[in-house]
């Protein structure tokens, strides 16, 4: 049995819409966004939600907006907005989808608070309040990356942050090369690569960024031409040599994540040391045989590495991946990880495992985790009252060999 | 009884384990424990003075034992200990290619 209701002009759904819901002027709803900025807790504020198209959004939109187009609305609301209770103030252009779009959530998708803002984006520029703009995306960024784009998480914002990022790999070999490939594929503008090696053919068992063609040439090289293959937005700076004590600060300085893919204790207690003083976060992996370690070291936020191993093992403790070796896709694994890690600080999304030291078992195929503390009392890297601008860097190749 | 998880570099002194149940109230009994029926772990563990060597980490249910009691921390049966030495990778410490 159908019951029709009587037909209405779409300017009287329109009308009916408004009457019931509250509107806000856009001074009240800048209140709002100056009230939550300096309050901080963004995360309680009322949701500012734009409904209109993609290309609207993309000449510009009120900072913190989340947007949903209209067309997308009951697909896509639950995600951008998962709690239904949490406070929404809806705009488009003027005033008649956002009334649309809230009517149908609080009749429809069971949202408690939905408000909308009179006059749209068209009033909130005419009075002159703050608004962004996405970087433009051509054509075909927005299809690179559309599964990106359709990610909350991510969404034009994220990919913009990707793209004006800068990650620096230490290593183009087995950690190195699925880091590098997946932070290429999703987008990172500047991706800065320290080898000094050349590519081998025992290396072709997991480092998967390298083939068969490029044995002989330098990792950096080789590392370069895949990556411009896969993705030409990503800038590849190769940087053919050793991370050392004369060189380790020049080249961090200029990125904003550092991916520690090294094969040696000394540089990683020296990329350590650069890393707490220049306040690079650095994401620190390592493997053998069957087994993978990953952590996030924030300089001051959670342990630096210093804090974790104060002191190297000696060498017949510390067997190399050459002498023992390494079970193929392990470093793929872990390598994946730390790309995770790298993403997930540059759009800010989720918790890095800052003071979570990730234990993974390939034979097992368990994950534990350990907490890791800062030592803000002993650490001679990042302690309390440590000065690191003013001294210099600790010999590590005679801390290790001392250790032996 | 508290499980001991053996880090791969420590494996082929306890016949290539990854685990190992041992007894003990504390870790340093665990320890201890531990290198008295696989006697090559214990130069790796313990320093000549007996104390922790500060290049091993020792976890209890995911805590460091240096923030707890050290050797002292409580050990409850069922309990995981880790041992976890540092990893580099690639080459041996000194001999970075």
């Amino acid at each position: 049995m159908s019951t029709q209701t009587p037909a209405r002009s779409g300017q009287q759904l329109i009308k009916e819409a408004r009457a019931r819901l509250e509107e806000l002027d856009p001074a009240q709803v800048n209140e709002i966004l100056q009230h939550a900025r300096s309050n901080g807790n963004a995360d309680q504020a009322p949701v500012i939600l734009d409904v209109r198209e993609q290309q609207e959004f993309e000449q510009g939109y009120i900072p913190g907006a989340v947007h949903v187009p209209r067309g997308h609305l009951e697909t896509r609301i639950e995600q951008a907005v998962p709690d239904r209770s949490r406070r929404v103030i809806a705009y488009c252009s003027t005033q008649n989808r956002s009334a649309l779009a809230a009517q149908t959530m609080m009749d429809h998708l069971g949202y408690d608070d939905v408000a909308v803002m009179t006059g749209g984006f068209t009033l909130w520029k005419d009075r002159g309040y703050d608004f962004e703009r996405p970087i433009a995306f051509t054509p075909e960024q927005r299809e690179r990356y559309s599964r990106h784009l359709l990610i909350p998480e991510v969404g034009l914002k994220g990919q913009q942050k990707l793209l004006e990022s800068k990650v620096l790999l230490i290593g183009a070999g087995g950690l190195g090369s699925p880091a590098a490939l997946y932070l290429a594929a999703a987008g990172v503008g500047t991706l800065g690569i320290v080898d000094n090696d050349e590519v081998d053919l025992s290396n072709l068992q997991r480092q998967v960024i390298h083939n068969s063609e490029r044995i002989g040439e330098p990792k950096v090289e080789s590392a370069k031409r895949t990556i411009e293959a896969l993705n030409p937005d990503v800038n590849v700076i190769p940087h053919a040599t050793r991370l050392n004590a004369d060189n380790v600060l020049d080249l961090i300085r200029d990125y904003d994540v550092i991916v520690d893919g090294a094969d040696n204790f000394p540089t990683r207690y020296l990329l350590n040391d650069a890393a707490v003083r220049e306040r690079k976060p650095v994401v620190h992996a390592s493997i053998l045989g069957f087994d993978g370690q990953l952590t996030t070291f924030v300089p001051y936020e959670g342990p630096c590495y210093r804090c974790l191993y104060p002191q190297p093992p000696p060498a017949e403790l510390a067997p190399s991946c050459g002498a023992n070796g390494v079970l193929g896709v392990l470093p793929g694994i872990m390598g994946l990880l730390q790309a995770n890690e790298v993403i997930k600080l540059i759009i800010e999304a989720g918790e890095p495992l800052v003071g979570r030291l990730l234990l993974f078992e390939a034979l097992s195929t368990q994950f534990t985790q350990l907490r890791v503390r800062r030592d803000a009392e002993g650490c001679p890297t990042c302690g309390d009252g440590v000065d690191l601008e003013h001294t210099e860097f600790e010999d590590y190749e005679a801390l290790c060999a001392a250790a032996g | 009884m508290a499980t001991v998880k053996i880090p791969p570099v420590l494996r082929p002194a306890v016949s290539g384990k990854s685990e190992v149940e041992v007894e003990g109230a504390t870790v340093g009994e665990v320890l201890n424990g531990l290198a008295g029926r696989h006697p090559e772990t214990r130069g790796q563990l313990f320093a000549d003075d007996g104390e922790l060597n500060r290049f091993v980490n020792i976890y209890v249910n995911d805590e460091d034992v240096r923030v707890q009691q050290g050797l002292e921390t409580g050990v409850a049966s069922g309990d995981t200990v880790v041992i976890l030495p540092a990893m580099a990778g690639g080459g041996a410490c000194a001999s970075a290619p």
